[in-house]
C-alpha cells in the first residue's frame, strides 16, 4: 500500500473513477494543462486528453452552469472551483439550480455533479481563499456536502461523490492537501456519505470536528489529563450528517465540544448542538462548547492562526465543559 | 471562421420557401399546434383569474411561432432547455396540456408532480429540460447540454441510451430581459471558444418586465455584434409567421448540427399579455400591441393554408378550432379533479434516496419511489 498525501489520494481517485467510467470528465480553470491551482489534476489531461480534462475560461457560472448541463445530459462531470470563495459567482447555478432540479421535474432530471472545492484557512492566503462555508451548501436541500480530513477517507468520499446521483459539494481542507502521508489502498473503494468515523472511542466527553481541524483536536488531546476519556468523532459528512453516531457518543458521554474553522453563528456547530440539545437533553451534564472562528471576516495572514481554533483553545474549551 | 449573417424576409413570398413545400398534413398540424398554444394560455389566464392557478404565471400569447418554428426545424430528440414563460415550449415539445394544466395547479398530476408550477416545465422523454425562474440561468446549463451531446458523439461514440450517437443541437431560448445577465456572456464565451453546438434563440418581445430593450440594453438594435464578439453565428428574422420561422431557422440550425458550432438567433416577437399576470403595463400604448395583433400566428398560417394554399376548408378548420378547445377543456377538467399532493411528497425527490433525519414527519410517512409511476409512461 502507498503512503499517500491527500493531493495524491485525490488525483489517484480521479484517475481510477475516470478510467473506470468514460463518462466521467473534469472542467474548471488551469485543470488541464497547469495541472490545477493546488496540483490536483497533475498529469490527468496528459493521460485522458483535452476532451475530458477541459481547461475552462474563468467564469465559475458558466463552469457551474454546464457542468449542470453536462450531468442533465448523462455525463459525470467534476468541476473544480480554485477557492471556497470562487463560488459566489457560481451560487446561483449550484444552489438554486443543480440543487432543486430532481425535485423540480419530480426526479425526472437528476444532476450526478461533483463539485471539488478547496476550502478553509491556514495557507496565510487572504479571505476569500480561507473561508470555511460549508454550512450554506449544507443549508440547501438538494445538495449533498463533505470534507474529508485524511488522505483514506479523502479517495473513498471522492469516488462516493462521484458515484452519487446527486450534486455533491467536496470541500477539500487545503491546510492539509500536503500536511502528512498515509496508507491509501490502491483498489478502488467508496466512504459511504452520510457516516461519520470514530476517530478514538472515549467515555467522558464528545469531541466533534471535521476537516483540517481534526488535526487540531487530535493535537489538544495529546494534551489533556490522561483520566480524561475523550471520543472523537471526524464528521466527514457535513449533510447529511451523521445524527445517530452523534447522539450515541453523546448519550454516553454527556458533554460535548464541537470545533469548527467556521464563524460561530449559525454554523454547523450550531446546527449540531440544536440537534444533540433535541435528542440528548436529559443525559447533558454540561452546556455544549463551540470552539469556532470567529463573527468577522477571515483576517489577513498576522491574525489568521488566532482566528483559527487551535489545539489550546480546543483543549481549553474541552476542559471547561469536562469541568462544568 | 463564423460569419455574422442578417437575414430578414417578408411574409409574401412565403410560398416560395422550404415550409411551403411541406405537405398539408405537417402545415395542418402546425396551424393546430398554434391553436392548441393559445387556447391553452386562455385557459390558463381564467383559470389564474379564478386562483385556481397559484404562483407567478406568464404567458406566452403572441410569440407561439417562436417555439413553434423552431421546435419544428430540429429533431425530437434534440435537447430544448428555456425560461420561466415554457407553456408553449412544453406543448411545441409533445406535452400533454393536461399534464402540463395539472403542474399548474399544483396536482400530483402535473408534469412535476405539482412541484414546479409554471416556471419549471420538465419533460424528459421528449428532452424538455424545464423552464428556468431565474434570468437567463439557462444559458450555461444549455451550453453544457449540448457539450454533453457532442461529448456523447465525439467521446463515447455512442448514445449513453446505449443507441447509435448522433450529431445534436440544443435549443437553449432566452429573452431579451436575460441579454444583460452575466451568466450568458460566460456560457457564449465558452461555446465561442470549445466550439459547442448550442443555439442561443432571444425571443426578443422588446420588454424585459417593464422596461423597453433600448432602455436596459447596450446596442439594443444590432445584437448581432454581440454574437460576433464570440465568434458564434447571428441570423435575425421576424418571429411572428410560422413558416418565416422555419424557413430561416431550418437551414441555419442545420448546417450548425453538422459542423457543431453555436449560433445566436434574434427572433422578432411580441407579447400581448403583460410580462406576468399581475403586470399593470404603464410601459406601453395599447395601439402597440393592436398593432402587432394584426400579424397574429395564428390568422397568418390559417390564412395562407385556407385563401392562398387553399388546403384547408372554412368547415375544417372551425373542426379543428372546436376540436382544440375540446382539447383544452379537458385538461383543465383533468387538472381540477386531479388529487393534491400528499403531505408525504414533501421529502421525496429531494435526493435519490430519502436520506434519514431529513423527515420530521418521522420514517413511516416516506414510502419509497412514492409518485414515480407517472414518470414511466410520461
Amino acid at each position: 500500500m502507498a503512503e499517500l498525501t491527500l493531493v495524491q489520494a485525490i488525483n489517484l481517485a480521479l484517475t481510477q473513477e475516470m478510467e473506470s467510467d468514460e463518462r466521467v470528465l473534469i472542467l474548471g480553470e488551469d485543470v488541464g494543462k497547469n495541472g490545477g491551482v493546488f496540483r490536483v489534476t497533475e498529469g490527468l489531461q496528459q493521460r485522458f486528453g483535452e476532451d475530458r480534462v477541459v481547461d475552462t475560461p474563468l467564469a465559475e457560472s458558466g463552469i457551474m452552469g454546464s457542468a449542470i448541463g453536462l450531468a442533465m445530459g448523462g455525463l459525470r462531470p467534476i468541476a473544480e472551483i480554485q477557492f471556497e470563495g470562487f463560488l459566489g459567482p457560481a451560487y446561483d447555478q449550484l444552489t438554486n439550480h443543480a440543487a432543486r432540479y430532481r425535485t423540480r421535474s419530480r426526479g425526472a432530471v437528476t444532476i450526478p455533479l461533483t463539485v471539488r472545492v478547496p476550502v478553509g484557512g491556514g495557507i496565510h492566503a487572504p479571505e476569500l481563499h480561507s473561508d470555511s462555508p460549508e454550512v450554506i451548501y449544507a443549508h440547501t436541500p438538494g445538495l449533498k456536502v463533505v470534507m474529508p480530513s485524511n488522505p483514506y477517507d479523502a479517495k473513498g468520499l471522492l469516488i462516493s461523490a462521484i458515484r452519487d446521483p446527486d450534486p455533491v459539494v467536496y470541500f477539500e481542507p487545503k491546510r492539509i492537501y500536503r500536511a502528512f502521508r498515509q496508507e491509501v489502498p490502491e483498489d478502488e473503494y467508496t466512504v459511504e456519505i452520510g457516516k461519520a468515523r470514530i476517530v478514538e472511542e472515549g467515555s467522558d466527553l464528545t469531541l466533534i470536528t471535521w476537516g483540517a481541524t481534526t488535526l487540531q483536536c487530535i493535537e489538544a488531546m495529546d494534551n489533556l489529563p490522561e483520566d480524561l476519556s475523550v471520543e472523537l468523532i471526524d464528521l466527514r459528512t457535513i449533510y447529511p450528517y451523521d445524527l445517530d453516531t452523534i447522539v450515541e457518543s453523546v448519550n454516553k458521554t454527556g458533554r460535548c465540544v464541537i470545533a469548527c474553522e467556521a464563524p460561530k453563528t449559525g454554523s454547523m456547530a450550531a446546527e449540531i448542538a440544536t440537534a444533540i440539545q433535541e435528542h440528548c437533553f436529559l443525559r447533558l451534564q454540561a452546556p455544549i462548547q463551540r470552539v469556532t472562528g470567529f463573527d468577522t471576516v477571515m483576517p489577513y495572514y498576522k491574525l489568521e492562526m488566532q482566528y483559527l481554533p487551535d489545539a489550546k483553545r480546543i483543549g481549553e474549551g474541552v476542559m471547561a465543559c469536562a469541568g462544568y | 471562421m463564423p460569419t455574422t449573417t442578417t437575414q430578414t424576409r417578408a411574409g409574401n413570398n412565403r410560398a416560395k420557401g422550404l415550409a411551403a413545400k411541406l405537405p398539408d398534413k405537417t402545415l395542418h398540424g402546425w396551424l393546430r399546434d398554434l391553436l392548441l398554444m393559445r387556447e391553452f394560455e386562455l385557459r390558463t389566464m381564467a383559470a389564474y383569474q379564478q386562483a385556481k392557478i397559484g404562483g407567478f404565471c406568464h404567458v406566452y400569447n403572441g410569440q407561439e411561432a417562436c417555439a413553434l418554428g423552431t421546435i419544428r426545424s430540429v429533431e425530437p430528440d434534440d435537447p430544448v432547455i428555456t425560461a420561466y414563460r415554457d407553456h408553449g415550449h412544453a406543448l411545441a415539445r409533445g406535452m400533454d396540456p393536461k399534464f402540463c394544466m395539472a403542474e399548474m395547479f399544483g396536482k400530483v398530476t402535473g408534469c412535476a408532480k405539482g412541484k414546479g408550477g409554471s416556471m419549471h416545465m420538465f419533460d424528459k422523454p421528449n428532452w424538455l429540460f424545464g423552464g428556468h425562474g431565474i434570468v437567463s440561468a439557462q444559458t450555461p446549463v444549455g451550453a453544457g447540454l449540448a457539450f454533453a451531446a457532442r461529448y456523447e458523439w465525439e467521446v463515447l461514440k455512442k448514445g449513453l441510451d446505449g443507441g447509435k450517437a448522433k450529431k445534436k443541437v440544443c435549443l437553449c431560448y432566452l429573452g431579451d430581459g436575460a441579454l444583460n445577465q452575466g451568466a450568458l456572456h460566460e456560457a457564449m464565451n465558452l461555446a465561442g471558444l470549445l466550439s459547442i453546438p448550442v443555439i442561443y434563440i432571444v425571443e426578443n418581445n422588446g420588454y424585459s418586465m417593464g422596461t423597453a430593450i433600448h432602455r436596459g440594453t447596450t446596442m439594443a438594435k444590432d445584437l448581432g455584434r454581440k454574437a460576433a464578439a464570440y465568434g458564434i453565428e447571428y441570423l435575425e428574422f421576424d418571429g411572428m409567421d410560422m413558416m418565416d420561422v422555419y424557413d430561416n431557422f431550418k437551414p441555419f440550425a442545420d448546417v450548425l448540427r453538422d459542423e457543431q458550432r453555436p449560433g445566436f438567433v434574434n427572433l422578432k416577437t411580441y407579447r400581448y399579455q403583460g410580462h406576468s399576470m399581475s403586470d399593470p403595463q404603464k410601459y406601453r400604448e395599447k395601439d402597440e400591441v393592436l398593432t402587432y395583433q394584426e400579424r397574429d400566428p395564428i390568422v397568418t398560417l390559417s390564412d395562407y393554408l385556407l385563401n392562398e394554399r387553399e388546403s384547408l376548408t372554412d368547415e375544417q378548420y372551425k373542426d379543428m378550432q372546436k376540436d382544440v378547445k375540446a382539447q383544452v377543456r379537458a385538461a383543465v377538467e383533468y387538472a381540477e379533479e386531479s388529487p393534491e399532493p400528499d403531505l408525504s411528497e414533501l421529502y421525496s425527490d429531494v435526493y435519490v434516496n430519502r436520506e434519514k433525519n431529513l423527515s420530521p414527519l418521522g420514517p413511516d410517512v416516506y414510502v419509497e419511489g412514492a409518485g414515480n409511476a407517472l414518470l414511466e409512461g410520461n
